[in-house]
């Protein structure tokens, strides 16, 4: 059995599935462009520029965060739709190739919503990066891949708890903080110029790499777990 | 304590064979509540049998500890002589539920499957697989419908072809003559009846555990039946010999 073809049959029923609903993209995009908005009019961007792009990262972060939340227990939840979760753990299939099928299409459409922020951001807070804007396509998919990896997991341990929805917040939060930390001083590091985000950019890799390697090891047992 | 022990006359089973399944004194509790008490089941390969009983006596929890979805609270529980659990693959289940996907059409649900469970290695493998199953269920393949958009009847016929297209050895069906009309039930009991008179590509004859209330339908599929009660076994009836059950007790 090919992990990558399996993984890929998930990945591609995923986006086939968002595709046709459409239930985690719009919720998300609504969501983040909210925060974006509101902050905006809460005070004039244009008139302190230097606020405005050390507060940015900040804001990124926030949107990202908490429109991600709204994909992953919606893509989860598709999959206690006529219990099919159930057939994935009678299936053969590797579980941690359903892991990381489902951790890349969050992946993809949290992606999809920065993309769409992106220019929304620049344009609402005048947005001139002192710094390397080229470090922020390293930046942005390692703390989007931070984010979701570990947002996908525990998606997974609450899918069986009564209040899933507020348990989600309640353990991811806590346990994102570094990678949230890393991912808004390595954005503020690239929009202010004021220090270099080599050091951010490390965490956010060992952080990276410590969970995702935790979650693909851990998933089979949380899958097949009674 | 219920012990029943359910030999087949024509199993081609050896001694040395594992049972498909076997329970031996095994309870589940959830919470308080105590759903099946101290059960004990034998089903060589190649045996046929259907639990009958009221709603809450025990029968999907039996489907559902044989599956491995849930573990029994006490008690040993074996398939083909592993834990369920190793046996992904190997047991088809059908449940209330259809487990498809209902954004997705028939066709788009059994290339996904098949795919997870390894039958073919291009697209036109998983394809002529998936249409195949469809077909001999009476679907049509080339149907452009969602499964949301399916009848209930149609879901139930499309669930039995995502759990027969994988050909396992031990096929687990829940009620799966409910919501079908006359001809469909007896479309679906005649094409199982040809699914467990084949043996599978390793030999292996294939057994069949299912619950149903309607049991004029699954006559021609029950070579033995087993009622159950309040998470006990009532009666029991067919080509079983009680015999064994005392022997099997004192043991």
């Amino acid at each position: 059995m090919n992990y990558t073809r399996i993984v890929w049959a998930h990945l591609r029923k995923d986006l086939r599935l968002e595709w046709r609903t459409k239930d985690s993209l719009n919720g998300m995009l609504f969501f983040s462009l909210l925060v974006v908005v509101v902050f905006a009019m809460a005070f004039d961007p244009t008139a302190f520029p230097t606020i405005a792009r050390q507060i940015s990262g900040g804001l990124l972060g926030v949107a990202v965060l908490f429109s991600a939340m709204t994909a992953l227990n919606q893509s989860w939840a598709r999959e206690l739709n006529n219990h099919v979760l159930d057939a994935h753990r009678l299936s053969p299939a590797p579980a941690s190739a359903l892991f990381v099928g489902k951790a890349l299409a969050n992946f993809i459409f949290v992606m999809v919503v920065e993309l769409v922020l992106a220019p929304v951001f620049t344009l609402f807070y005048n947005l001139h990066p002192l710094g390397q804007p080229w470090k922020l396509l390293i930046i942005l998919p390692l703390g989007t891949w931070a984010l979701v990896v570990n947002g996908t997991f525990f998606a997974v341990l609450s899918l069986r708890t009564r209040n899933r929805e507020t348990l989600l917040p309640l353990v991811l939060l806590p346990i994102s903080m570094p990678a949230l930390l890393g991912l808004i001083q390595a954005t503020t590091a690239v929009l202010t110029g004021e220090f270099e985000p080599t050091l951010w950019i490390k965490v956010l890799v060992a952080y990276v790499i410590v969970f995702t390697t935790a979650c693909v090891l851990l998933f089979d047992t949380v899958l097949v777990g009674d | 304590m219920n012990v029943i022990s359910i030999r087949e006359e024509t199993t081609r089973t050896t001694n040395t064979t594992p049972a498909a399944v076997r329970l031996e004194r095994v309870s589940r509790l959830y919470g308080s509540f105590v759903a099946l008490r101290e059960v004990s089941l034998t089903l060589p390969a190649g045996s046929s049998v259907v639990l009958l009983g009221e709603n809450g006596a025990g029968k999907s929890t039996v489907l559902k500890l044989v599956s491995g979805l849930t573990s029994p609270s006490y008690g040993r529980l074996t398939i083909f002589g592993t834990p369920p659990q190793q046996q992904r693959g190997r047991i088809g289940t059908m449940g209330h539920a259809p487990m498809l996907y209902d954004e997705l059409t028939g066709m788009e649900n059994l290339t996904y499957f098949a795919q997870l469970h390894d039958l073919g290695n291009t697209r036109s493998e998983l394809d002529a697989v998936a249409a195949a199953a469809l077909q001999e269920v009476g679907l049509d393949p080339s149907l452009t419908r969602r499964v949301s958009e399916y009848s209930q009847g149609m879901r139930q016929r499309a669930s039995l072809a995502r759990v027969l297209m994988a050909e396992p050895p031990l096929l687990l069906l829940d009620e799966p003559f409910s919501n079908l009309d006359f001809g469909s039930a007896h479309g679906m009991v005649d094409r199982l009846l040809a699914y467990l008179a084949t043996p599978g590509s390793d030999g292996t004859p294939r057994t069949l555990l299912m619950t149903t209330h309607q049991a004029d339908l699954a006559r021609p599929l029950a070579k033995s039946t087993v009622t159950l009660s309040a998470g006990r076994v009532a009666s029991i009836s067919g080509e079983m010999r009680t015999g064994d059950a005392s022997a099997e007790a004192s043991s």
